[in-house]
């Protein structure tokens, strides 16, 4: 035992004190041991027992995934029961780019494996950029099962991607629905909010409907989706399926509309860009509303891509407006029936009558009339139609009780429809010019507008509605949805004298020494009757408006019912640009011939779409090609909200809707100039316009 | 001891190999179950492992106190060089350089470091002249031996094991009866420079694994995730677990690895705080035999050698468990004789060779209690 010696005894250390420390040391060690063994096991029953119920919930949430089954989207149909939208199974994948770490590398990946060109790889990626990450993007639908299983054996690599088997919206006659139906398309993060944060929203492959009718029936067409619970690891992979509910399909919405009249109809409108509506008179059914050119549902289903995009919206005839409802036109001389009646009501006999004499003098103005007529009643003021007369008569009656009458006729009126929106239009009045324009009504006012010019502005729906209300004589109401066929209607209170002489007057229009004897149907014992309209754009001075630039030309006007003396279907036909109504009443001729006889007017548009360069579908195809061939890469991306693509076009239409209302307040009335009588009476003597008013 | 059974295997340390088999054999069960229910291609190589490093262990207790303390140097050093060698051609896995290609297996010399600091302090200590320890003779070369192995193995970077050898070395010193005042000084320095060392000393990843254990949620899919998925799979367990064969966590990998650092979450999810309490208790007798090893031994080196290799044991059972219950930091280390891992493996049953060896010393020449 050695010692050593220190200043301090305190410092001594021995060899027992070492054995005394390392003693007490390895208890102090030990205790410690112990005592970290007792935290540790009691620091497990907490998280094992106290905690148990929370941390088994959450075990849970890791092992099963709950998935929604998207429910398959009612269908809608025609009044006979055909699909205008069905479903149709189809493979597709989806990716959420919230769990893909490497979304870049992912849809590269992809993008070989389905291979998409570089136009769909960068709508892709647009899409994943712009959107919320918890929103499924979908890279391809419609898919083929080997490329289904080619992207589902690669699942490991490709975190967050979701192949699966599902239903795509599908709509057998493509463009021709595609203003009247809509389309469906992922919801976005604004709707997600707006129904409460709806897990179904988010599903990868459901869909929801964006605009027109797929919209306004959104909770009908729905159905209850499904539920799947899977057990799945932690890279997502499904090791097996614990229990599946089944979706419920949503219910079938049946319309109206007459599916193949309504094909035929946006068909035959052809290289035009128009507008046809025709509605049955005794119910109010719309049997058809054709809006022309249009796009094609089915891509918009998809997600329309930017090239596609790009091309509807640099389109002049603006495809993404639905000009039966939103499309504005002054209504010209397919007022005049309507006006006629209006005169009727105040106390004017049919048979009272004025001279022509090619126009007529207010105040310090000459209007003319578009040719000298002599001697007009009531009968070839409709069919001639004279214009002198109106200015006559109007100025007799009074604008206002004019323009009572346009309203129960429908027009600037809203009806109850399942749409989105309708324009509903201007019935020129003397208050509604102190509002608007804080001017004074003038006796020019009651001029132009007698013979639909001026601040008139009237959807083709409200012609179509005002047609079937002129033929009935009853307070016809325009409907989309089948219901009850035994309605009946207010009547205005016409005698059947009065009404038989208005349709009889009609009737010469296309049948005798009219306006539009071109628009005779081809059937033996059913007459049409008609009034055509022309409604100016710009003024003489600027265009004769049948040629020259497209923007320039007249829009051509009809509207019709038939048969003349016991009407049944009753409708409009617009014709933006057409250079007249010319362009307008061969089309309304050959759909009505389509109602009556299916044989002889599909003989007749088989002709014409042979010349055209093929259907709807198919020409809307080449265009889509050659366009983006032509384009190439250099095309600004499609605007990811839905709501902004028909914004634009909305704005576009109120622009245009405003164009027409400047030109009338220039008071560039219609048949204005500064000739001499004289001069007027030789000049309209040369012009043959024999088809034109 | 009856006289049923052999002498030579009635005299073996029954009181910490029933434990340490129970552990093994446990092990491999949840191994077995980690691999999705094979035994390959964890479990048969963990029980082959333990084979091998046992008969190691029983070759080791045959050493003579002398051979050992002739020998603690010459390991240190052959052990220091290794890690130089490291260093210079080791290779580099996981993000840091820890292994030694020895051609028939890969050979991480930092874990032969653990029992070779506390050999070599044991010995330090056991013939430093007993009037010196509470000088600063004892604590300077001492506190060299200990950082220059710490050195290199931070330079790997190897967090987990640097602070290992710090830990079994700071016992020995301990142990040894080394001034009190001067590990209340250093606990008192180290809470002074742990933040310090924190900010400069760390690489940002562990920076990051700190910052998350502190709050696991703050990043449930990132970095917080092995702590709450960890805890997940032990809560989910409950009392009796959900059954061998049966733990979805493991099994649906969202437990990461499930049959190495996190092997008690896997365990704990299938055999619940029963579970549990076999593996701590087990722990507990192999710890509580290793401390009376030291206690019985009259020798101070043969004391200081049988603490120390149990205190590093220690510091791998502590350290493991605290982390997968959330109480520290996600560091690599295993939980010994569950996790599979020949490294770990070898370095637990040197330290259990040592004391086994130390018990034999004990067995030859008992303390009496009387004598010194």
């Amino acid at each position: 035992m050695r010692l050593r010696k220190r200043a301090r005894p305190r410092e001594v250390v021995t060899q027992s004190t070492l054995e005394n420390a390392f003693d007490r040391r390895t208890f102090v060690i030990g205790t410690a041991m112990g005592g970290l063994g007792v935290l540790l096991a009691a620091r497990m029953g907490y998280i094992a027992i106290a905690e148990n119920e929370k941390y088994e919930l959450e075990s849970e949430s890791n092992r099963v995934n709950l998935s929604l089954i998207p429910p398959r989207r009612g269908w809608i149909l025609d009044r006979n029961g055909a699909p205008l939208a069905s479903n149709r199974a189809d493979f597709r994948v989806d990716i959420i780019p919230e769990r893909t770490p490497d979304t870049d590398a992912t849809i590269d990946a992809l993008t070989s494996i389905l291979d998409l060109d570089e136009n769909q790889a960068a709508d892709i990626r647009k899409r994943v950029e712009d959107g919320p990450g918890y929103q499924p993007v979908e890279i391809a639908s419609g898919i083929s099962y080997d490329d289904f299983a080619a992207v589902s054996v690669r699942l490991p690599d490709l975190p967050g991607v979701i192949p699966q088997r599902g239903y795509s919206r599908f709509y057998p006659t493509g463009p021709t629905v595609g203003h009247l139906l809509g389309y469906v398309g992922t919801a976005n993060a604004e709707e997600y909010d707006e129904q409460d944060r709806n897990p179904l929203l988010v599903t990868p492959g459901y869909k929801i409907g964006k605009d027109a009718l797929e919209k306004q029936f959104e909770q009908e067409l729905r159905g209850v989706p499904g539920a799947r619970r899977v057990e799945v690891t932690a890279s997502g992979r499904i090791v097996r399926e614990l229990e599946t509910r089944e979706d419920v399909q949503g219910d079938p919405v049946r319309l109206t509309i007459d599916g193949p009249l309504q094909d035929y109809a946006a068909r035959r409108i052809g290289l035009e860009s128009g507008s046809v509506v025709v509605m049955d008179c005794d119910t109010g059914d719309l049997l058809c509303m054709a809006s022309m050119p249009s796009f094609d549902p089915n891509s918009f289903s998809q997600g329309i891509g930017r090239v596609e995009y790009a091309m509807l919206r640099d389109d002049e005839r603006v495809p993404l407006r639905n000009k039966v409802l939103k499309g504005l036109y002054p209504p010209g001389s397919t007022i005049k029936p309507m006006h006629c009646m209006a005169f009727l009501d105040a106390g004017v006999k049919p048979e009272e009558s004025i001279i022509c004499g090619g126009g007529r003098r207010v105040g310090n103005r000459f209007f003319n009339c578009w040719s000298n007529h002599g001697r007009v009643d009531m009968a070839k003021a409709i069919y001639q139609s004279c214009d002198s007369y109106f200015y006559h008569f109007a100025q007799q009656v009074g604008f206002e009780k004019v323009a009572q009458w346009a309203h129960k006729m429908g027009l600037g009126e809203e009806f109850d429809l399942p749409v989105a929106s309708q324009f509903y239009g201007t019935v020129p009045e003397p208050d509604w010019k102190m509002r608007k324009f804080g001017r004074e009504w003038q006796n020019y006012d009651t001029v132009n507008s007698s013979i639909g010019q001026g601040y008139y502005l009237a959807s083709p729906l409200q012609l179509a509605v005002m047609s079937a209300r002129l033929a009935t004589g009853n307070r016809v109401l325009p409907r989309l949805r089948r219901g009850s066929d035994s309605i009946r209607f207010e009547s205005f209170g016409f005698s059947p004298d009065e009404i038989g002489y208005v349709r009889q007057a009609m009737s010469d229009t296309v049948n005798g020494p009219g306006t539009a004897g071109r628009a005779r149907l081809p059937i033996e014992d059913v007459l049409m009757a008609g009034k055509t309209g022309t409604a100016q754009v710009v003024s003489l001075s600027k265009s004769d408006g049948k040629t020259g630039p497209w923007k320039f030309r007249d829009h051509g006007l009809f509207v019709f019912f038939a048969p003349f003396d016991n009407p049944k279907y009753a409708g409009a036909v617009v014709i933006e640009h057409g250079g007249g109504s010319g362009a307008a009443y061969p089309i309304a001729r050959d759909v009505m011939t389509f109602m009556f006889d299916p044989a002889k007017g599909m003989e007749a548009l088989r002709a014409l779409e042979q010349q055209w360069g093929g259907t709807a579908k198919e020409r809307l195809n080449a265009k889509y090609r050659n366009y983006a061939a032509a384009e190439g890469q250099v095309i600004p991306p499609a605007p990811a909200r839905d709501e902004d693509i028909f914004d634009q076009v909305e704005a576009e239409a109120r622009l245009a809707a405003r164009q027409t209302e400047n030109l009338a307040e220039q008071a560039s009335p219609s048949r204005v100039d500064n000739r001499t009588a004289a001069e007027v009476s030789r000049g309209s003597d040369a012009a043959n316009r024999d088809d034109l008013q | 001891m009856t006289g049923i059974v052999p002498a030579p295997v009635a005299r073996q340390p029954w009181q910490m190999l029933f434990p340490l088999f129970v552990l093994i054999g446990f092990g491999a069960l949840v191994l077995f179950s980690a691999a999705a229910g094979s035994w390959d291609p964890y479990a048969s190589s963990h029980v082959i492992r333990f084979g091998v490093f046992l008969a190691m262990a029983f070759v080791l207790s045959r050493f003579s106190r002398e051979l050992a303390m002739f020998f603690a140097f010459p390991i240190y050093i052959v052990v220091l060089l290794m890690l130089v060698a490291v260093e210079a051609i080791g290779f580099v896995g996981g993000g840091s350089q820890r292994w030694l290609d020895l051609g028939f297996m890969q050979l991480q010399p930092s874990e032969l470091m653990k029992p070779a600091v506390v050999l070599m302090l044991a010995r330090f200590y056991a013939t430093l002249p007993i009037g010196m320890i509470p000088t600063w003779r004892a604590l300077i070369p001492a506190g060299a031996l200990i950082m220059t192995p710490v050195a290199l193995v931070l330079l790997q970077p190897d967090l987990g094991t640097s602070l290992a050898i710090v830990f079994g070395g700071a016992m020995v010193m301990f142990a040894a009866g080394l001034p009190m005042r001067w590990f209340l000084g250093a606990a008192v320095a180290a809470a002074v420079l742990a933040p310090l060392a924190f900010f400069f000393g760390l690489q940002p990843y562990q920076q990051q694994r700190v910052f998350t254990f502190l709050d696991p949620e703050s990043d449930p899919l990132g970095d917080g995730y092995h702590i709450t998925q960890s805890k997940i799979a032990i809560g989910s367990g409950g009392f009796s677990g959900k059954g061998f064969n049966e733990g979805s966590q493991s099994h649906l990998h969202y437990l990461p690895e499930p049959h190495t650092d996190f092997i008690f979450a896997t365990m704990a999810e299938e055999w619940g705080f029963v579970g549990g309490l076999v593996v701590i208790g087990a722990f507990a007798m192999i710890f509580r035999w290793g401390l009376s090893v030291a206690r019985a031994s009259s020798d101070r080196f043969a004391k200081l050698v049988a603490l120390g290799m149990t205190a590093t044991i220690f510091f791998y059972v502590a350290i493991n468990l605290m982390m997968v219950m959330g109480l520290a930091p996600v560091v690599g280390i295993p939980l010994p004789f569950m996790s599979h891992g020949g490294s770990s493996m070898l370095t637990n049953m040197i330290c259990i060779g040592s004391l086994m060896m130390v018990h034999r010393w004990n067995r030859k020449a008992p303390r009496t209690g009387l004598l010194r």
